[in-house]
């Protein structure tokens, strides 16, 4: 973005050609144009303000989708089989979940079904019900700003890609002592966690939020 | 550089969108608008001693409880390190300790020292301290990393009597540490970082 240099500058400019930095208060002017792949950076701290891509929605969308049918495909086939001695153990990732299930950890086992599946899945919902109304060129479904306000809240507490790398620990742990055999839901989940970072990276929320505001006006 | 709230403005944090002072709430998404969070500080005191106080239990019980034919074992997150390390497993042993043990109590002395620190120049300046707290946001939620192999390693090794494993309670109050950190350092208003500088 332009570097503002005194108050004189913004004098007079609408308030919908201005944006303040986030993490820095900064005030800037509202670029007319950021070309996709570019970056419009805070001129003070250096937060990313705007990065847009184009054909991000149509993208994101197809991105989602992808990530919720690998969900289902993770939840309902095998993820980890254990072999020791002879012996066998295998278990799903609703098992996973449900580790902390006996007695009065039962509230963890809650919080990690959240965090692992939960949560994901309901952001997915969530920016699907923000987009496709959008990219069909309807008016914005009428819950769209809170939609994706939850779905940005959430996105701390989606944590699908540290299980993943704590799967990864596990395996390590019990290297020596079995063998574990790797089933269809790891593979898939895995393929999960890079559809929803590839995702990620298409949202631009400056673009989001003014085609929702766009898309209300009509 | 012109801030917001120099230009009588106040921005959206959700959304970047700017308003005159006073707005209640973003009239693009909804979101309640203020120039500078003032119970910010508060809020981040409150939830950092609330995740230092479970993070005491989280060390003192067993994290986990491994029974076989000959022997029953409680292990704490630094007895397993412990354990492993005396196995000659130094590697993993050095990687518990550093996820569990190291970045946890660097993050608490980190959010600490940034609410103390904050406006105090002479400490350290607006680019490290805007710096310090992406590092801590960023790597805040990566401590939960712990509680999913607790989970997965509980739902695995499940072989009856010959050998099992369970969760143990202090994977609950580590669990709740890492998420009252978390709720800390969102609780942050990082642009306080930014105000006196001229």
């Amino acid at each position: 973005m332009q570097k503002p240099v005194s108050m004189e500058e913004f004098a007079g400019v609408p308030l919908d050609e201005l944006r303040a930095c986030p993490h820095c208060d900064a005030l800037h002017r509202l670029p007319s144009h950021v070309r996709s792949r570019a970056k419009a950076v805070c001129g003070r701290c250096g937060s990313v303000l705007i990065a847009p891509r184009s054909g991000a929605f149509t993208r994101i969308i197809a991105l989602a989708a992808t990530a919720l049918i690998l969900m289902v495909a993770a939840l309902f086939s095998p993820f980890l089989d254990l072999t020791a001695a002879g012996m066998h153990s295998n278990a799903s990732i609703l098992d996973a979940a449900m580790a902390f299930s006996q007695g009065i950890m039962l509230p963890l086992s809650l919080a990690v079904g959240a965090f692992i599946i939960v949560i994901p899945v309901l952001r997915l919902l969530l920016i699907l019900y923000t987009l496709v109304p959008l990219v069909a060129g309807r008016p914005a479904a009428a819950r769209a700003p809170v939609a994706f306000s939850l779905a940005e809240a959430l996105k701390p507490w989606s944590m699908a890609e540290i299980f993943v790398i704590g799967v990864a620990v596990a395996l390590v742990k019990v290297a020596g002592l079995a063998t574990v055999t790797p089933g269809p839901a790891f593979w898939a989940f895995g393929a999960l966690v890079f559809v929803t970072v590839l995702q990620d990276s298409f949202m631009d929320k400056e673009q989001i939020w003014a085609a929702i505001d766009a898309g209300r006006a009509k | 550089m012109v801030t917001a709230r120099d230009a009588g403005l106040v921005g959206c944090t959700r959304c970047g969108r700017v308003h005159h002072m006073g707005t209640p709430a973003c009239n693009r998404c909804g979101a309640p608008l203020s120039s500078r969070d003032d119970t910010s500080l508060q809020r981040v005191w409150a939830w950092w001693w609330a995740g230092l106080i479970a993070y005491i239990p989280a060390n003192l019980y067993p994290m986990l409880l491994t029974s076989t034919l000959v022997s029953n074992t409680e292990s704490t997150i630094v007895g397993g390190a412990v354990e492993l390390f005396l196995h000659g497993d130094v590697g993993v042993a050095l990687i518990v300790l550093i996820a569990s043990v190291v970045i946890p109590i660097a993050k608490f002395m980190a959010i600490a020292f940034l609410a103390v620190s904050i406006n105090k120049r002479h400490i350290m300046g607006e680019h490290a301290q805007h710096q310090l707290f992406s590092v801590v946001e960023f790597i805040g939620r990566w401590s939960m990393i712990d509680v999913f192999v607790v989970a997965i390693l509980a739902s695995l090794v499940r072989f009856s009597v010959v050998a099992t494993i369970n969760p143990g309670i202090a994977a609950v109050s580590f669990a709740l540490s890492v998420a009252f950190t978390m709720q800390a350092a969102l609780s942050f208003d990082p642009r306080i970082i930014w105000d006196d500088e001229k």
